[in-house]
């Protein structure tokens, strides 16, 4: 059978680690599904000119390494701006951002597969825009955005994992640290790595089960 | 020569086939008409073994198509088949569509192969349309491509399913005329058909299938100036 | 508050280095992006395969790829294997990490290609007397890699952003790891990332231009 060293404090250190994951997971893709939602319907109602400075700011939070914006970050606020914050607000705030610029895609792309003639037929029934946007547009592009949002929500929960550059400790990091004190690597990245596929695996496939019956 | 022996077929608990006879001889153009779900397109795609069957026998010059031992894809250079469908590779220009077999099935240098191909491409009139690619071709021409790619191979027979029953009414004749053309030719065909006019002008044999039997076989004047089944002549009342 | 002076002159003065550090990111990135695409061919074939482990092994390795973070891959191509007694070097464990997350995400990309392709054309192929093989090779293969164009672009992406995580495992030779060597001797934390940053951005971007350009050559049905 397989021994391990590992104490009941080291199962709830992981806990924490895990609980951590879920938490900085949680609060980023709310408030950057929020942040999301806002700038998808700004970048279509702005116009493909007026739109270019914001496609231009989300761009850069999918074209450079997460790492490298979690360090500038923490670097700006810590050593430009000299203010007092801890990682996990710096943590928080780019994982939010950075869920942002991908959601603002998902959302645009979601509106932009309601059919015009549907919105044209709201309009002619003599909605508002925003009418239109709230009983017509909504509903029909959340059911079209959802299984992408799932995988998004999902790969931030895994990119989560970068956030220990921020002093962050969430539950690869806490893996890590009882790595070096138990020396069982493999043992310790299985329980961790079951974690997070027990987790992404099944609302993954849920995800896929809602794409398929909805392609219909 | 072609024969085809006590033919079953079946899809899970559907027999298609019920037991078909049937030798066409070398030169000879033989037209299967019948009604959809007769079983007709099915025998075409056991000829060339894309199907397996579950009794009886197809020889082919001699060789059994579905025997274990028989190497299908050597077989199937002999026995060309055109579908409704006609399946262009879009990525493939006209003339690459129909140099990828001879070159990598026969293994014809690609010049060897191109001399084919625009001969066969010329042939069915597609010679000003080689380096263009399938999906700016009409469905006519997509058709008549089909059928050089097949003919690139040399085959000894032709097999063509329903081949213009896809196209647009306009587009029908083109492809008709290339049919007419090989058939003058002396190539040996079997095609399975809706086109009355075709069927009792260019076959030699005419064949009616129902529901998955060969009810009548005959010459072309026979069948359609003296069908003897009951079911043909019902069968040729409905599409008259 | 504001009394940080910005010298951007003393970093500037290490773009060199950081140079040759992003020519080491491209070289990881690009050797596991050709890797991975092998392996996801095979990734893909497999999970076609009338033999049940086959197709388990290749479903594992795709589910794993997808549903855990790239950074427990790479501790895995780490930490993991050194556990068997093979300890590899940071840049072959960053590599292999890489290369396994790839291949996943490749393959599934590659099976919702499939299906964008009819079976007739397999049928057509067959028909014309060619093997499964060659049916697969010249038919289906090259129709579902530009199908498939897009999403191995973005991969692309994604392969060069995890370079970055080869930190982790002692990797001190691509751009995140000069950069932050660079840091340990300087301290100008924020001007050093803002340039590896801004680096990194060029890189991408001229990933998405030449793949553009690279699929109006390869593409022109």
């Amino acid at each position: 059978m397989f021994s391990t060293s590992l104490t009941l404090s080291d199962v709830v250190f992981l806990a924490q680690g895990a609980g951590m994951t879920i938490l900085v997971t949680a609060l980023s893709v709310a408030t950057g599904t929020v942040l999301g939602v806002i700038f998808g319907v700004l970048r279509l109602q702005l116009g493909t000119i007026l739109a270019m400075p914001l496609v231009f700011f989300l761009d850069i939070f999918r074209s450079i390494p997460l790492l490298i914006q979690l360090v500038l970050a923490n670097a700006f606020v810590g050593m430009v701006l000299q203010l007092e914050t801890s990682g996990f607000t710096i943590a928080c705030i780019v994982l939010s951002l950075y869920t942002a610029s991908y959601c603002a895609e998902i959302v645009r792309g979601g509106i932009q597969a309601v059919p015009s003639t549907t919105r044209r037929a709201a309009r002619s029934l003599g909605m508002t825009w925003f009418q239109d946007m709230r009983y017509i547009v909504a509903p029909l592009a959340t059911r079209i955005a959802l299984p992408s949002w799932i995988g998004l929500a999902l790969g931030v929960m895994k990119d989560s994992a970068l956030v220990y550059v921020v002093q962050v400790t969430e539950l690869l990091k806490s893996t890590q640290i009882l790595i070096t004190r138990l020396q069982e690597p493999l043992f310790l990245l299985l329980v961790c790595g079951a974690f997070y596929f027990l987790i992404s695996f099944p609302l993954a496939r849920f995800g896929g089960y809602l794409e398929k019956r909805w392609s219909k | 020569m072609i024969e085809i022996q006590s033919l079953h077929k079946s899809f899970g608990p559907l027999e298609v086939l019920k037991g078909i006879d049937l030798t066409v001889n070398k030169g000879e153009v033989v037209t299967i008409i019948g009604g959809s779900g007769s079983g007709k397109s099915t025998l075409l795609t056991c000829i060339n073994g894309l199907e397996p069957i579950a009794s009886g026998k197809v020889i082919v010059d001699g060789i059994e198509v579905h025997a274990k031992s028989t190497n299908l894809n050597t077989l199937r250079q002999k026995i060309g088949i055109v579908f409704q469908q006609w399946n262009a590779f879009p990525h493939l220009t006209v003339l690459e569509n129909v140099t990828l077999a001879p070159r990598k099935v026969l293994g014809l240098s690609k010049a060897e192969a191109e001399a084919i191909g625009e001969k066969q491409l010329s042939h069915v009139g597609l010679g000003a349309k080689l380096s263009t690619y399938p999906t700016m071709l009409s469905g006519g021409q997509q058709q008549r491509m089909a059928i050089a790619r097949a003919l690139a191979m040399s085959p000894d027979y032709m097999l063509f399913d329903e081949v213009t029953s896809a196209l647009d009414p306009q587009l029908v004749g083109e492809v008709l005329e290339t049919l007419k053309m090989l058939a003058e030719e002396g190539m040996t065909m079997i095609c399975v058909t809706h086109e009355m006019a075709f069927a009792r002008d260019v076959s030699h044999r005419v064949a009616y299938f129902h529901r998955g039997v060969m009810a009548e076989i005959g010459a072309p004047e026979q069948i359609f100036g003296d069908p003897q089944h009951e079911e043909t002549r019902k069968f040729l009342a409905s599409v008259r | 508050m504001f009394d940080y002076t910005f010298q951007w002159s003393q970093a500037m003065a290490r773009l060199p280095q950081m140079l040759d550090g992003a020519a080491t990111t491209m070289e990881v990135a690009i050797l596991s992006m050709l890797i991975g695409i092998v392996l996801a061919i095979v990734l893909t074939v497999l999970r076609r395969s009338p033999v049940a482990p086959l197709r388990a092994i290749a479903r594992t390795w795709v589910e794993i790829a997808r549903n855990t973070p790239a950074l427990f891959q790479i501790y895995m191509a780490h930490f993991g294997i050194a556990s068997f007694g093979i300890h590899l070097s940071p840049f072959t464990s960053l590599l292999i990490g890489i290369t396994f997350n790839n291949a996943g995400y490749l393959a599934e990309n590659f099976r919702g290609a499939l299906k964008a392709i009819p079976d007739t054309q397999i049928r057509a192929g067959r028909s014309l007397g060619m093997s499964e093989m060659q049916a697969f090779r010249h038919i289906v293969l090259p129709q579902m890699l530009r199908v498939a164009f897009l999403p191995m672009t973005n991969q692309m992406v994604w392969a060069v952003l995890m370079t970055s995580l080869g930190v982790t495992v002692g990797m001190n030779s691509d751009l995140y790891g000069v950069t932050q060597d660079l840091n340990a001797l300087t301290f100008r934390t924020f001007e050093l990332f803002a340039i590896a940053g801004v680096i990194f951005y060029l890189i991408t971007k001229l990933i998405t231009l030449g793949a553009r350009l690279l699929a109006a050559r390869l593409f022109r049905y």
